[in-house]
């Protein structure tokens, strides 16, 4: 028999494996090569510095909207709503970054404050609904998700506006890029951002399993009415968590405003990124470690499916079809643990 | 023709990992009542459920009406006349007992309506002949749990069966509802039906059964006429050592006065007023017992006195110190330790190792958390201590709640709270679901905690255990103690009517 640690290793990696192969079948039945198919997607993911550079650049808000659902998650909660509070915290960071003019030490660690924040708050109401009137948070985020979408349109509409759909840039003393960093990975836009989504996953690690913080939360997550037993205070532990949820989600959309595009445009649907979130904890197994492995994966495949259809001639949405599939067995784990001991019973 | 009705022999069934039945025989005759002894996780239900088409044996055959029988699933034993009542209802509660019974099976008028009036008849002839009193029209949310059960049965009966499996059918009900359990189980033998009787009370056994099978451990130890053994005899043979019943204690020695409570009123979710204007005393050194059916407002008072649940107006002292509207952690800071009734919902994060359900309620003091940041090696070391102290049962530290026993959980709970020297020790039903030797256990170990002077509140709905182990009796009915009685100046039948709202003279005059 597996432990439960080294299945939590096994599901994952065999789903990634099962959506590659599913990949290559779909491309050997519509006429592709998959040896060429995989090789573009390699190459346009890893294949040089600028590469590399956008897998990590593409990566990083992922990690962050990961943790965010996967911090929600083990506390007993779903954060549906990163998609939104992604939206507030890039607002929030543009908006600081266009308007104050600080030295980089001060207004860099303030406009990432303020973002997190941002996204902070749009979770804590959310979370107060659920603590105080038992509204599910499911249905709340959602709406919420809609309201940050279509405010965010308005504000930049309505006050930030500089030509066609976009804000002005924000001042160099608040952006995550430097000449450097730029230089140093072919001109790509990767930006310092990942530092601050390695800090994040460490202290969300650190929180949830090191403290008696997170012993609370895992604890209300677990089984609230054994919490409300052992006299921890369930409805504030609901509302840090979604807060905090909030934060990491907040987090995201500051490295999209402060980062990648150094502005925010109007967007006519979502961004997806509090969406793919979902896909990178469940993925990660609701861990800090893992959803920064599962976020660097899932940027790889998006980054590198660009290169696709120039250099093999494969569609680019075939990534599609692999993420979807990994997905598919990973929310099917109990398939493969069947499948798993069913290869254990035959060996004996 | 064989002289049984139902044979299961040499039955082996297997789980990865475990053997649950191993060599067991049970065979039936016609017409009788045939008690399935085993302690907790001995492997009554997986039998059953083999017999009922809910799993396949390994080895071993079933034979009904001495035929070789193949139960693939449930539906063939309904055919084969088999039918079972699982301790857990499976009935729909906004449905009448009719509709209920017909489940499944309905009588149908010009091909696809649904015959009640048909239905409805036939159930009421079926209820009179077994005596089976009912209302077939009722609700099943609006009658007890005595009447489910019953209609349970009903339903059994509507498909014809000839054998009928009850699983542990008296746990759910009270001592008058199960005198008139016992007098349908009698009727349904005179009328030609068998039953199976899954429990671990012995002295329904002796009661009520003719014969009986025990397992242990999985193992088929064999069938004895109850007409020929006594309770001993068959405790030992359940759990395969002596057990002693009545739990050896000396007269309580009561000092000062540790809980007191005065005029209290508790409401429950519903705003319905469950504990009414409630006086109780509880001195340091003794073990006062409610007695009570379930739902005259126990629970409330628990909750109330630990903080769970608001209080409406009256007082709550401990050691003179009011803790009236004081939360959870508060209370229990104070010197409150709880044994709640339900330990799955309650007692336990299943999903928590065990050593770390074993701080549930100190986890922020110190040595087990510095500055916010835990200390797991305390928190172990810990673990470990009252592992081996409480002789709880689990292949480590680490292992999750929800891998041990029902009886190591619950032991593992009891360590927790009385390792923590409480002043007040509540116990709500401490030993349910547990076995004679679980129970042993759990009941010396609360005498044992009396004799080191702490106050303690026991609450259960087992007569036995309350008259064995109180040395205060106090009767609730209706969200109020109704009377206080010694337990060796009473018996069953006294605080039985009691406990349904009788008056103590009227009670004494039996």
């Amino acid at each position: 028999m597996f432990s439960n640690r080294t299945f939590n290793l096994i599901v994952p990696i065999f789903s990634v494996l099962l959506g590659f192969l599913v990949g290559a079948i779909v491309m050997l039945a519509f006429g592709y090569s998959p040896i060429e198919g995989y090789r573009a997607l390699w190459n346009g993911a890893f294949g040089n510095s600028y590469y590399l550079g956008e897998t990590i650049r593409q990566s990083i808000p992922l990690m962050l909207t990961g943790l965010a659902i996967a911090f929600a998650f083990r506390s007993g909660l779903f954060n549906i709503g990163a998609e939104g509070q992604v939206f507030v915290g890039w607002l929030a960071a543009v908006w600081l970054g266009i308007v104050v003019d600080l030295p980089t030490i001060i207004h860099l660690p303030l406009a990432l404050l303020v973002a997190g924040l941002a996204g902070a708050l749009w979770a804590l109401i959310p979370g107060l609904l659920k603590a105080t009137r038992g509204v599910h948070e499911v249905v709340v985020t959602i709406m919420m998700n809609y309201i940050a979408l279509h405010l965010s349109n308005h504000i930049i509409r309505a006050y930030l506006l500089e030509s066609g759909s976009r804000t002005s840039r924000i001042s160099e003393t608040a952006s995550l890029r430097t000449e450097g960093l730029t230089t140093l990975f072919g001109g790509s836009q990767v930006h310092w951002g990942f530092i601050i989504a390695f800090i994040s996953a460490i202290t969300m690690w650190f929180l949830l399993e090191r403290t008696t913080y997170g012993y609370e939360l895992r604890a209300v997550g677990y089984n609230k009415h054994a919490a409300h037993y052992a006299g921890i205070n369930v409805k504030r532990n609901i509302i840090m968590a979604m807060m905090i949820s909030g934060l990491f989600a907040g987090l995201a959309g500051a490295m999209e405003g402060l980062g990648t595009f150094g502005s925010m445009h109007t967007h006519a649907s979502f961004s997806n990124l509090g969406f793919d979130g979902i896909a990178v904890a469940l993925l990660g197994a609701n861990t800090a470690i893992g959803s920064v492995i599962s976020a660097f994966l899932f940027g790889a495949l998006k980054v590198g499916s660009l290169s696709m259809p120039p250099i093999s001639g494969v569609p680019s949405e075939l990534v599609e079809i692999i993420i979807a599939v990994i997905i598919f067995f990973v929310a099917s784990s109990y398939m493969i643990r069947w499948i798993v001991l069913r290869f254990k019973k035959e060996e004996k | 023709m064989s002289n049984y009705i139902v044979e299961m022999l040499n039955i082996r069934k297997e789980f990865p990992g475990i053997v649950a039945n191993n060599n067991v025989n049970l065979q039936l005759k016609k017409g009788e009542i045939h008690a399935l002894l085993g302690e907790n996780g001995a492997g009554k239900s997986t039998l059953m459920n083999v017999l009922f088409g809910l799993y396949q044996p390994e080895k071993g055959e079933i034979r009904v009406k001495g035929e070789v029988v193949k139960i693939s699933d449930p539906n063939i034993a309904n055919r084969l006349g088999i039918g079972m009542v699982h301790q857990h209802f499976m009935l729909v509660d906004t449905f009448t007992v009719a509709q209920n019974i017909i489940l499944g099976s309905e009588p149908k008028k010009k091909g696809v309506l649904v015959d009640l009036k048909q239905a409805e008849k036939e159930i009421t002839e079926l209820s009179e002949r077994y005596g089976l009193r009912v209302d077939p029209k009722a609700k099943i949310r609006d009658i007890s749990v005595g009447m489910q059960q019953r209609a349970e049965i009903l339903k059994t009966l509507y498909r014809g069966a000839e054998v009928i499996i009850l699983d542990e059918p008296t746990a759910v009900l009270t001592p008058q509802e199960i005198k008139e359990l016992i007098g349908i189980m009698k009727s349904l033998i005179n009328e030609g039906i068998s039953i199976i009787l899954i429990t671990h009370k012995l002295k329904e056994i002796m009661e009520v059964c003719d014969r009986c099978t025990v397992i242990r451990k999985g193992e088929g130890i064999g069938t004895v006429n109850v007409s020929e053994t006594n309770v001993d005899e068959l405790a030992s043979l359940m759990v395969g050592r002596d057990i002693a019943f009545t739990t050896e204690k000396t007269p309580a020695q009561p000092k000062d006065t540790v809980l007191s409570i005065k005029n209290l009123q508790v409401k429950d979710f519903r705003q319905a007023l469950m504990v009414k204007d409630l006086n109780l005393n509880i001195q340091a050194g003794e073990i006062v017992g409610i007695a009570g059916i379930d739902g005259n407002g126990q629970s409330e008072l628990i909750e109330a006195i630990t903080g769970l649940r608001k209080v409406e107006s009256g007082e709550i002292f401990l050691h003179n110190k009011s803790i009236t509207h004081i939360s959870t952690r508060k209370v229990t800071e104070a010197g409150v330790a709880h044994i709640p009734q339900d330990r799955h919902k309650f007692g336990l994060v299943l999903d928590y190792p065990i050593g770390e359900n074993m701080v549930l309620q100190t986890y922020y003091q110190k040595p087990f958390s510095n500055f916010k940041v835990l200390s797991f090696k305390n928190i172990y070391q810990h673990a470990s201590r009252l592992i081996e102290d409480y002789d709880v049962r689990t292949p480590s530290t680490r292992t999750k709640a929800r891998a041990l026993s029902g009886g190591n959980q619950q032991k593992a709970i009891i360590a927790r709270e009385v390792d923590r020297s409480p002043d007040l020790l509540i116990a709500a039903q401490p030993t349910r679901g547990l076995d004679v030797g679980a129970i042993e256990n759990i009941h010396k170990r609360l005498i044992k905690e009396r004799d080191k002077g702490r106050a303690i509140l026991l609450v259960s709905f087992e007569l036995d255990e309350i008259i064995n182990v109180s040395d205060r009796i106090a009767v609730m009915f209706d969200g109020q103690i109704v009377a206080e009685v010694k337990p060796e100046e009473t018996n069953e039948q006294e605080l039985g009517l009691l406990m349904a709202g009788s008056s103590k003279e009227k009670a004494g005059e039996l």
